[in-house]
């Protein structure tokens, strides 16, 4: 039974650091920051879960597990929020391929009026 | 701990290795500061990978409060450099 504990960690560990070396191969092979992101997010949730998940299999103590299981909630509720600002500030100042968007809900929100652009039309243009 | 072990934990130290020399690359060339800044998160994930990796390969727990501070700090470059560009100008 320890055996397989220790093989299934080893395997959640293995699957966790791929996602982080994916991630980084993402960083070359994708074009725009969107992208980049995207990939990037995968690491910092999946990859986390994946490798704390490895470590408290293998470690099997009862402290390891809380604090992983907090570590894993903590980046849950902030990992969110630098993506959702990255993105949002690639969209304002104009860093993104827009014809390459399938949905743009950021658009129609502008379009309402409820948002405004930050920059002027003529940095925009740019 | 087995062979297997050791050779398994050194294919994902070295996998975790190429990932932190190709963000590193991606922080150094990066045209824009978002895509340094996207590249730097991807680095903090790596390191938290690489703790996990220590723990495991050295069998203790020590290293776990690390793990729990940058993951509730990281993301406050991305909020801090997201706020603060301007415009693409002043980023070039």
């Amino acid at each position: 039974m320890s055996a397989f504990l220790d093989g299934l960690g080893l395997v959640l560990l293995s699957i966790g650091c791929f996602l982080a070396l994916s991630a980084g191969i993402a960083q070359h092979r994708f074009p725009d920051v969107a992208a980049r992101a995207h990939a990037a997010a995968k690491p910092q949730v999946l990859g986390l879960i994946l490798v704390l998940c490895g470590v408290a299999v293998t470690l099997r103590q009862p402290e390891v597990t809380t604090m992983a299981i907090v570590a894993v909630v903590l980046q849950l509720a902030t990992s969110p929020v630098g993506s959702h600002i990255v993105a949002r500030s690639s969209y304002r100042y104009g860093h993104l391929d827009l014809d390459a968007l399938e949905v743009d809900q950021i658009k129609r929100d502008l379009d309402s009026g409820d948002l405004t652009y930050p920059v002027s039309q003529e940095d925009s243009s740019r | 701990m087995s062979t297997v072990t050791w050779v398994v934990l050194a294919i994902d130290a070295a996998m975790l290795t190429v990932a932190a020399v190709l963000s590193v690359l991606r922080v150094a060339r990066g045209p824009r500061a978002l895509d340094r800044i996207v590249a730097s998160d991807v680095l903090v994930a790596v390191v938290i990978a690489s703790a996990g990796l220590a723990m495991v390969a050295t069998g203790s727990g020590l290293l776990l409060p690390v793990i729990l501070g940058m993951s509730l700090l990281a993301f406050t470059s991305a909020v801090a450099v997201g706020r603060l560009i301007r415009t693409k100008r002043d980023i070039k």
